[in-house]
């Protein structure tokens, strides 16, 4: 036998509603431990990893993820980040992580003003991140969305530095893998649909890889997200 | 004191609301109307009688949380007692 599983620990602010969708992940898909902390917990429970799920935590007042921020468990989140835990925000969570500068940039409202709720393609352009490990570079990956607020921009340099860095990690693109204004489902600049930290730790992405992680659902290919951070803790 | 923050995506920023609204203005006849950027104000009612360090403190507020500084700027206006 191996080593023991890696632990999740799925936070829960007022307003998730996708934390059930990543707690079946990790326990019936993945077989492992998984603890939902609920966000005025600062106890991270001896969690592996770390996922801030969907939703619209504090209703998305003021702005998405501006208020979930200042839950007290975004300190033990921050602290098990800068330690280099792996950390992954979906939808919400990836705004988030946005607003509590866990990674740079901003959203806006989408493009054409409107709720987004669809499937579309993604390049996998940094398959080196905690989460991406799993995946081909270049792969082309399809995932639902559901957002009004998804469209992605950053500073010039913060944009150059990213895509030097390879920081993004994911960018729509059409069923062929080319990157067009069509395949944009919000306006994110250069289609970046998601994003990573220099040191691959911290990945915020709007699509859902937890919406499309079985065959029950007709597609799994979310699945290796979270396969991926348990590949990259098991020992060598 | 009466302090009113305002917050608007900054100059150069993409705005969808704003660039709806201003196509909404144009379509109702305004066309004089050539660019809208939409944003929000904030009243607040503060205590304090230093104007300055009050206005100190609603910049620290916009700052930490009222405006998201990558895309928006603000401005902080303490109101005149009546």
């Amino acid at each position: 036998m191996s080593a023991a599983k890696p632990r999740f620990a799925i936070v829960v602010f007022p307003g998730s509603n996708c934390d059930r969708d990543c707690h079946h992940v990790a326990t019936e898909l993945l077989g492992c431990d998984a603890e939902y902390v609920w966000h005025r917990d600062t106890d991270l429970k001896g969690a592996d990893v770390v996922i801030l799920p969907g939703g619209f935590a504090y209703g998305d007042y003021l702005r998405a993820g501006a208020l979930a921020r200042f839950s007290p468990v975004m300190e033990s989140v921050t602290r098990f980040a800068m330690d280099g835990g792996p950390v992954l925000g979906i939808c919400n969570g990836f705004q988030v992580l946005l607003e509590a500068g866990l990674l740079p940039g901003a959203v806006r409202v989408n493009r054409g003003l409107r709720y987004v709720c669809k499937d579309v393609y993604m390049r996998v352009e940094n398959a080196s991140t905690a989460f991406t490990r799993l995946y081909e570079p270049g792969q082309v990956v399809q995932m639902p969305v559901g957002h009004g607020e998804g469209n992605y921009t950053a500073p010039p340099e913060t944009l150059t530095e990213l895509e030097y860095e390879a920081g993004v990690v994911f960018r729509y693109c059409d069923e062929t893998g080319r990157v067009t204004d069509e395949a944009n489902p919000n306006g994110s600049t250069a289609g970046i649909a998601g994003i990573a930290n220099r040191e691959g730790n911290v990945v915020g992405l709007m699509p859902h890889p937890d919406r499309c992680a079985e065959g029950l659902l007709g597609n799994d290919v979310g699945r290796k997200m979270f396969e991926s951070a348990v590949a990259a803790l098991a020992p060598a | 004191m009466k302090v009113e923050v305002r917050v608007y995506p900054k100059a150069g920023v993409l705005d969808p609301q704003g660039r709806a609204i201003a196509s909404a203005l144009e379509r109702l006849g305004h066309e004089t109307v050539s660019d809208v950027r939409a944003g929000k104000i904030f009243f607040l009612d503060v205590e304090g009688d230093d104007p300055v360090a009050v206005e100190a403190e609603a910049r620290k507020m916009a700052e930490e949380l009222l405006a998201n500084t990558v895309i928006e700027g603000y401005d902080v206006r303490i109101a005149a007692e009546p």
